[in-house]
This record gives structure tokens, C-alpha cells and sequence, in this order.
């Protein structure tokens, strides 16, 4: 326990270094002039400019607008990756089709095919969502059946000589068993939608935070740009925390042994 | 039910070259038996019972059970195996339940029932426990009681003390050889210690290393609750010790 909260003292103590040494060089350079101050945005400013847009609803509004795209995108992928995953994990024909397929595609940069994605579908919702949607895609595909793969043949073996049948084995055993490589999954493709839906944002939006943070430099707003970026980290390290929770909760038979 | 193994060999293909890890086995375990498989590590005990099971095919001959070929792992034989294998998800009491529950038995039955085997292997008291929160010999307990639970009327065991501090594999021995005088089920159990053979079977089978033959058959003419100081017992288990180290020796040479 107290192991716990001394990690937690370094945690925070780091956090505070670089945002004094933030405020050090930013008002440094105000006092001293090295270069143009507003090409060096302070904390005060940043914290000046997210209130502001806090008040005024257009932070809200650009969050939802993102968060909706990440959401919809990456719950296409998500089932997607979860049927497919399972069905080529269990299925020796299907994934010797795929395999090939997808070790060509996964090293292509998903950003390269950004704009086809604007061709394609144009500059509205869609081209963002199926952009997600393909980016997040592949990793977590890769990931799910690959967690499906790594459950131990004993256990099935175990259940079969309980009398458990091939739906039962999926839904009883393959299933829990890989649960938790499942979630893990998931989370990384989360963040990593998190991670692109800028760069979707950054070409013809017209709302979301990518938006904003284009919008800052188009306007000459470097605050609005570091605050942009701010947001999208507070933002994936809430969801983050909020599916290790989830994670903790469901896998609770993993490290319970000091109960 | 009966074991009827007929003329069964199994052969391992590896680098090309194939093996033979079983060869012209005839074996027959009557009803009730409690029939040991013993031999050096490598002679294909493991395979045979894996065979028994139907979690392997033979390259030639068949399995029996009841007079009916066994073509896959099915809930008439119920297997424990060395390395525990419990659903690590599962709590001890959902462990033991997990046969009931495929078959769709009554919520009520099925608490009565876990708890009788819970109740049988000592284990009353960590029903709601995970398996990384147990010890190798209670978790070994919970896969027992998880075979028994589903009542199989063969029980196949496939080296279950194999990975247990000596102290425990006694303990365990002797809570298997008193459950066994309550549910007299049919047993093959695979073993490589002479001791734990003698102790517990009605016929030990003794296997040849690679490929694994029938070499001799001991039937164990002593009492069910048996003291291993016995000299009748010790001369069993010097008589079956003389006739493994041949085999010992022999994949030394």
C-alpha cells in the first residue's frame, strides 16, 4: 500500500517538474525576450484560452464531435475485429487466406491512405469514421486472434472430457480464456484512434479537436494549439484509466491471491 | 463401464521421421478397476491414456468403452490431468460446477452436488476462492472433485501427484485410494512412481521405454486400505523395481 502512494508521489512530482519547467522557460522568454513571445504560449495562457472556449461551448462541442467519430469508427473496427479475429484464430483456411493480406497492408502508414479515404467518402463524417474504422482495424484484429490462438489446449481438453461441445468450448472456454488479450486489444486500438482522428481532423473539418488545433495555427493562436494537444491527452489518459478499471474489475481471478 | 484397448499403436511424426511411441497394446480394465500405468518417462503412457481420452488418435487398433469405439473426449470418461488445468476464471465451486451446468442440471442439484465433492476432497471451506489463490495440492483436490462432480464412470488420471512435494503426494494418495472406496469408479492411472502404483492400483501394468510395450502385469493381491511398511507391500514394490530398471537401463545403453 504505501508502495502505492509513494509511486503515485513520483508520479505527480514529475508532472509538476514539467509544468514548472514550462512556466520557466515560457515566462523566461517573456522577461528576457529570446523570441517572439507569442510563439511560446504560457500556462496562463493556455489555461486563459481553454476556460474561455469552456465557457463559450466551443471545447465541448469540438470534444463530442471527435470523441462521436472515435466512438463510431472504432466500434466498426471493434466488432469487426472480434468476429473476424475469432473466426480466423479458429479456423485454419481463413487465416492462412488473410494472413497474407493483412502482412501487406499492416506496414503501409494508415496516414497515406488518408486522403483516398477523402476521395472516397468526401469531407464529411464518414471519411473520418471510416478512416478510424481501417486504422484501428488491423492491430486489433491481429491482436484478437492472436489471444484466441495463445489459449492453453488443456483447457479445452478439460472441457471436452466435461462434455462440452464446440459452441459450448467457444462460449465457455476460448472466449474467458482470451478475455483478457481481448481487452487489451481493445484499449490500444482506443488509443490509437485517439491518435489519428487528428490527423483525419487536420484535412477538411470543420469541427473536432484536430479542427481546433488547425484552426490555431491557420489564426496564429499558438495556445489554442498546445491546449488542443493538452485536451487530447487528458481525454486517452481518462479513457485509459477508465478501461484499466474495467479490466481490474472483470480480471479480479488473475491477482487475487493476497485476499 | 470397461476399457477395452485392442491392438493399439501410435506412431509421432517428427523431422520427417516417424516414431513409433506405442506398439500392439492390449489392454482390457474391468468395471471398478483401479488399473496403474507405470513405466520410465518417454515409454507412451501419457499417450495411451491421451488415446483412452480421445484427445489423440491410434495409428492402428481401437478403444473400447463399454464396447464402443471412442472417437473423441466425451463426459462418460472424466480426465484429470498433471498440471492442474482448473478454469483460472472460474471460482473453485464454478470449477467443480462446470460439467452440471453443460448438461443443464437444476440450479439446486448442482449446489448439492459441488458440495458433496467439495465436501469429499476437504475443500468446504474454499469454495469461492480463485485457482491462483490455492496451493498445487488443493487445486489438484478441486480437479478431482471437478471430474467426480460430473460422474463419469471411467476416471482417467494422467500423472496428477507428478508435479507435488512428496509430503502432499502422500496425502493425496491416501484421500484418492478413501474416495475411491466410496464411488468406485473404473481408474487408469499413469504414474511413474512404484509406490504410488502399489499403493493405490488393482493391477499395475508395467510399460517397456520407446516404444511402449505391455511388458508384465502385477495384480495387487492386498487389502483396499494398505500400509506402505507392509512387507507384502515392500516386496511388490521391489519386485516392479527390478523389472523397471531393466528398462531404465535399457535407454541408458
Amino acid at each position: 500500500m504505501s508502495r502505492d502512494t509513494g509511486g503515485r508521489r513520483a508520479r505527480a512530482l514529475a508532472l509538476l517538474g514539467v509544468l514548472v519547467g514550462w512556466a520557466v522557460v515560457a515566462y523566461g522568454n517573456r522577461a528576457f525576450g529570446v523570441m517572439a513571445p507569442a510563439l511560446l504560449p504560457t500556462p496562463g495562457e493556455v489555461v486563459a484560452i481553454f476556460l474561455d472556449s469552456l465557457r463559450d461551448g466551443s471545447l465541448p462541442r469540438h470534444v463530442a464531435t471527435s470523441l462521436a467519430r472515435v466512438a463510431i469508427g472504432f466500434g466498426f473496427a471493434a466488432t469487426a475485429a472480434l468476429a473476424l479475429g475469432l473466426v480466423a484464430a479458429l479456423c485454419v483456411p481463413v487465416r492462412l487466406m488473410l494472413e497474407p493480406i493483412i502482412e501487406f497492408v499492416r506496414p503501409i502508414p494508415p496516414l497515406a491512405f488518408l486522403p483516398m479515404f477523402l476521395v472516397w467518402f468526401g469531407l464529411g463524417e464518414s471519411s473520418k469514421i471510416a478512416f478510424i474504422g481501417y486504422t484501428t482495424f488491423f492491430p486489433m484484429f491481429v491482436a484478437i486472434a492472436a489471444a484466441v490462438l495463445r489459449v492453453d489446449v488443456t483447457l479445452l481438453r478439460a472441457a471436452a472430457s466435461l462434455g462440452a461441445d464446440r459452441v459450448a468450448l467457444i462460449r465457455r472456454v476460448i472466449v474467458p480464456a482470451a478475455l483478457p488479450g481481448i481487452i487489451v486489444a481493445l484499449r490500444l486500438g482506443f488509443a490509437l484512434a485517439l491518435f489519428v482522428i487528428v490527423g483525419a481532423e487536420f484535412m477538411g473539418a470543420d469541427a473536432g479537436l484536430g479542427n481546433l488545433i488547425m484552426e490555431g495555427r491557420t489564426f496564429f493562436v499558438p495556445a489554442q494549439i498546445v491546449m488542443g494537444a493538452l485536451v487530447l491527452g487528458l481525454l486517452g489518459s481518462i479513457v485509459n484509466a477508465c478501461l484499466l478499471a474495467v479490466e481490474r474489475r472483470l480480471f479480479r481471478w488473475r491477482e487475487s491471491a493476497a485476499t | 463401464m470397461t476399457i477395452h484397448v485392442r491392438g493399439l499403436s501410435r506412431a509421432f511424426v517428427a523431422a520427417g521421421r516417424e516414431t513409433p511411441a506405442l506398439l500392439g497394446i492390449d489392454l482390457e480394465v474391468a468395471e471398478r478397476e483401479f488399473v496403474c500405468l507405470l513405466g520410465p518417462s518417454g515409454c507412451g503412457k501419457s499417450t495411451l491414456l491421451n488415446i483412452v481420452a480421445g484427445f489423440l488418435r491410434p495409428s492402428a487398433g481401437d478403444v473400447l468403452v463399454d464396447g464402443r469405439p471412442v472417437t473423441g473426449p466425451g463426459a462418460d470418461r472424466g480426465v484429470v490431468f498433471q498440471e492442474y488445468v482448473l478454469f483460472p476464471w472460474l471460482t473453485v465451486a464454478g470449477n467443480v460446477e462446470f460439467g452440471l451446468s453443460l448438461k443443464g442440471t437444476p440450479a439446486a442439484q448442482r449446489r448439492a452436488t459441488v458440495a458433496r465433492y467439495l465436501d469429499l476432497v476437504g475443500l468446504a471451506a474454499h469454495a469461492d476462492k480463485y485457482p491462483v489463490q490455492l496451493s498445487g495440492g488443493m487445486k489438484q483436490r478441486v480437479a478431482i472433485a471437478r471430474a467426480l462432480a460430473n460422474s463419469p464412470a471411467i476416471i482417467l488420471m494422467d500423472e496428477p501427484f507428478g508435479a507435488l512435494d512428496a509430503q502432499t503426494r502422500e496425502v493425496l494418495q491416501d484421500e484418492l485410494s478413501r474416495i475411491q472406496r466410496v464411488e468406485h469408479k473404473t481408474v487408469l492411472f499413469v504414474t511413474h512412481s512404484i509406490r504410488e502404483a502399489v499403493y493405490l492400483a488393482d493391477r499395475v501394468v508395467v510399460m517397456t521405454s520407446a516404444p511402449g510395450r505391455i511388458k508384465q502385469v502385477f495384480t495387487i493381491k492386498l487389502p483396499e486400505v494398505r500400509d506402505r511398511f507392509a512387507p507384502e507391500f515392500t516386496h511388490y514394490e521391489s519386485e516392479i523395481t527390478r523389472l523397471v530398471k531393466e528398462e531404465v537401463a535399457k535407454v541408458h545403453e
